[in-house]
């Protein structure tokens, strides 16, 4: 028995050594234009179809990759066209006629008509739609296909937002079938191989319309634990990690001459919302206090170090209604203490915040509690699962404050909302957000929206603690990847490894 | 014997029976539904509503539950509602892994736990009984998680010799990169696995060795070895074989957590995913599917006693 055990033992060894020998066949190309980029990503597609609850995995492998639209929102944050060849809008900004580029096909091997870009429309506003983007649409009151490279979209209201929400919506094969689980879009890559809980591939596409992209293939590689990502990254099992989301993980590839640490631009916000409705969060007077009792500053450092950015309102710098607003609501216990003997709470109160129980909110409400200590408010700690949020807090309303990370750009125009979840109700910023939709100009649109920033800031609405950093990690030897990752879009065209 | 087999298989279905009712009201308990998982953020109740009616999560509770009991006496497990794809075929891939690893895992354990238990019995009184006894002990106390994550860092971060996670996509069509990728994930799983069994192995070992046969045995000349050949490890077997069974189920079980330190695409990853999204199609199915090989295992090892062990049958058929 004592001899069993002890051969198994040394053929295990021995299997080990011969098999880690081998290990990584089959990964494709190692460089060059025919590479094989292989991408670590937290965020797997529960399914191929935006319209259908794909999430934001879907977003970040095929937008733009797989998919495009008629317009398309580039890493900087600007909107530019892409299947659109040109537009037009009408002098009472009613009617917009797009003109499609000439000559494009589907991966099918379809032609690309007008009716394909209204049946995409379609699918996103259907009924069991389950988009993000639907009641963007809610202006488009018909579309027409005067003939086969021409699409007129009439709305009801004038909306200057509509290229930039034009660039959600993809362009796919009005005939195409199991959307859930294959694609047919016009994008430089095709769909290789979906295997769930594991990977998806895309192949570069050798009949695109544009340039060609200048890698062979490209793996989204999926993980369930921030930990296990960086673990892959530093085995070489991945070149390009999207969003490190572990502050802890950096220092591992910080100074370290085969890792490129690049922070671009992020639009993710960590927000205390309070229950703008029940007292004494419907007090702008209170939340102001509370606002300037909280060192955001050292906050943002005890959680991501050097990185990451203070903000004083829901508008992060790369929307074009950006103000620094830091100073409307500064840090000082004095003020906060002022604020809330004016108000009536000389004495302080009780308030409960429900806190999602992912990193970062149970260290951010420990902080925040502390804090909030120091003038005089006991805050206590109700830890929720987030399903728990979406039920208690989003639907039912039925809280007091609650944390929360709030991702997309542009989402400012969600305080013009009463009706969501924080319940901040201004008429005036209300009246804002509608004019600045209907504005003629996107000048005049970015005016308006400053004011409605301005407004929220002063109201302290709810508190901007700070904005996430947007931290892509790669391996050096790779280049040409985006940095800012807006909206969680990963354009992997330009990806090229040594 | 016909007749105990027929009444343990009875006894199989009626405990799956249960056990999937117990299973379909406690997931309703839950907080939260499928369909929030599935909509965006600012999704209008409008939205909610239609996508809840669409799963047919608004109906009444007894009208999901029978309309889903009918399709699992069909063997039909539906679709996942958050990918919509069918799925048996999805647990039929994500057994790719798991088998592989669940039985590659319990053979090895099970190998070096009654090697290790048997010399730590038979031996221990001597430096390397206690050794073995010792690392049994220490086994024990680690949990599974953290045997993985320092294999991780030792293999995979330090040494470089094998992958921190995750496997092939193109599963075996490499098996020398499939079976690498499994290195760690078994090993974990048969450090702390044969650590518990041996325990039992060891103990049923001393039982046998202080036994009033084996004492006989030797007295009519037999040499202690001999003895213990014939007599000793059939009977230290019987405890072993119930312990084995339920292992192997554990195993199994155990295999999720494993699977997800390991970013392994296997039954466990896909079930935690599941819970998560509240995807009762995808918790139902894998449970229903885990709970038939529990029983199923539990079943064989009842059987498989009896046949090494003549004193069961006789005792429990005289009783009925």
């Amino acid at each position: 028995m004592k001899k069993l055990s002890l051969t198994l033992l040394a053929s295990v060894t021995a299997a080990t050594m011969f098999l880690s020998g081998c290990a990584g066949g089959g990964a494709g190309v190692d460089g060059g234009t025919d590479a094989s980029i292989a991408i670590g990503s937290l965020y797997e597609p529960q399914n191929l179809d935006n319209t259908a609850g794909g999430g934001q995995g879907v977003t970040e492998a095929f937008n733009g990759n797989v998919y495009e639209g008629l317009f398309t929102l580039t890493d900087e944050g600007a909107v530019e066209p892409l299947l659109a060849d040109s537009f037009t809008t009408s002098d009472d900004g009613l009617t917009y006629t797009v003109t499609l580029r000439e000559g494009i096909t589907f991966h099918s091997g379809k032609k690309l008509t007008s009716a394909d870009v209204k049946s995409s429309m379609e699918r996103v506003v259907a009924e069991d739609s389950k988009s993000a983007r639907k009641s963007s649409f809610d202006v488009v009151e018909s579309i027409e296909t005067p003939d086969d490279s021409t699409v007129v979209y009439h709305l009801s209201t004038p909306s200057i937002s509509f290229p930039y929400n034009l660039s959600y919506i993809w362009v796919i094969n009005g005939e195409a079938k199991d959307l859930t689980s294959t694609e047919d879009g016009t994008g430089p890559y095709t769909l290789g191989t979906w295997k769930r809980g594991n990977s998806l591939s895309l192949e570069r596409w050798d009949d695109y319309w544009g340039s060609p992209a200048t890698n062979g293939e490209v793996v989204f590689t999926y993980f369930t634990d921030a930990t296990a990502l960086s673990n892959a990254l530093l085995t070489n099992a991945v070149d390009i990690v999207t969003t490190v989301q572990s502050p802890d993980a950096l220092t591992q590839f910080e100074n370290n001459s085969d890792y490129v640490v690049s922070e671009g631009n992020s639009t993710t916000k960590e927000l205390l919302a309070f229950n703008d409705r029940v007292a004494p969060f419907d007090n702008a007077e209170v939340r102001a206090a509370l606002y300037s009792a909280i060192n955001r500053e050292k906050l943002l450092t005890s959680i991501w170090g050097d990185y990451g950015t203070l903000i004083g309102s829901m508008v992060p710098p790369t929307d074009p209604w950006y103000e620094d607003l830091t100073q409307v609501n500064p840090y000082s216990v004095d003020r906060a203490k002022q604020k809330l003997a004016d108000a009536g709470y000389g004495d302080g109160f009780t308030f409960t915040l429900d806190t999602p129980n992912y990193d970062p909110h149970p260290a951010v409400a420990e902080f925040v509690k502390g804090e909030l200590a120091r003038v005089g408010v006991t805050m206590n700690i109700n830890v929720i699962t987030p399903d728990e949020w979406y039920t208690k807090v989003f639907t039912e309303r039925d809280f007091e404050a609650t944390l929360q990370e709030h991702v997309n750009d542009r989402d400012v125009v969600w305080y013009g909302n009463p009706d969501f979840y924080w319940g901040y109700d201004n008429p005036q910023v209300t009246t804002w957000v509608t004019e600045a939709e209907q504005a003629d100009s996107t000048d005049e649109q970015t005016a308006t929206l400053k004011l409605v920033n301005e407004q929220i800031a002063k109201d302290a609405a709810s508190l901007w603690l700070y904005l996430y950093p947007q931290i892509v990690v790669a391996g050096s030897d790779v280049t040409g990847y985006p940095v800012n990752g807006l909206n969680s879009q990963f354009f992997a065209y330009n990806i090229v490894k040594e | 014997m016909t007749s105990y087999v027929l009444r343990r298989l009875l006894f199989l279905l009626l405990s799956l029976a249960a056990a999937m009712v117990v299973l379909f009201f406690l997931l309703r308990l839950l907080p939260g539904n499928a369909a929030n998982a599935l909509l965006p953020l600012d999704a209008t109740p409008e939205q909610i509503a239609a996508a809840e009616a669409a799963l047919g999560t608004d109906r009444p509770l007894w009208q999901q539950f029978f309309e889903w009991a009918g399709q699992m006496a069909r063997l039909d497990l539906g679709e996942s509602f958050i990918s919509q794809l069918p799925v048996l075929p999805e647990i039929a891939v994500r057994l790719q892994v798991t088998v592989p690893l669940t039985l590659m895992s319990f053979v090895i354990a099970a190998l070096l736990s009654v090697g290790i238990g048997f010399v730590a019995g038979y031996r221990a009184d001597r430096w390397y009984g206690t050794a073995l006894s010792g690392f049994s002990q220490l086994g024990v106390a680690v949990p599974v998680f953290w045997v993985g994550i320092l294999l991780v860092w030792v293999f995979a971060l330090g040494l470089g010799w094998l992958p921190s996670g995750g496997f092939p996509r193109r599963d075996w069509a490499y098996p020398g990169a499939a079976l690498t990728a499994l290195i760690l994930p078994v090993a974990t799983i048969v450090i702390v696995m044969s650590a518990s069994m041996s325990r039992y192995v060891r103990s049923a070992t001393i039982d046998v060795l202080g036994s009033d046969f084996l004492r006989t045995s030797r007295a009519l000349g037999a040499t202690s070895g001999e003895a213990m050949l014939r007599h000793g490890l059939r009977n230290a077997a019987v405890p072993v074989i119930a312990i084995l069974g339920i292992e192997l189920a554990t195993t199994f079980l155990g295999a999720v957590v494993v699977e997800s330190v390991f970013t392994l695409p296997g039954l466990g990853t896909m079930l935690l995913t599941a819970i998560a999204q509240h995807d009762y199609p995808n918790i139902q199915g894998i449970l229903f599917i885990s709970t038939v090989f529990v029983l199923l295992v539990g079943c064989a090892a009842d059987i498989i006693q009896r046949v090494v062990d003549p004193r069961l049958r006789t005792s429990l058929s005289g009783n009925r």
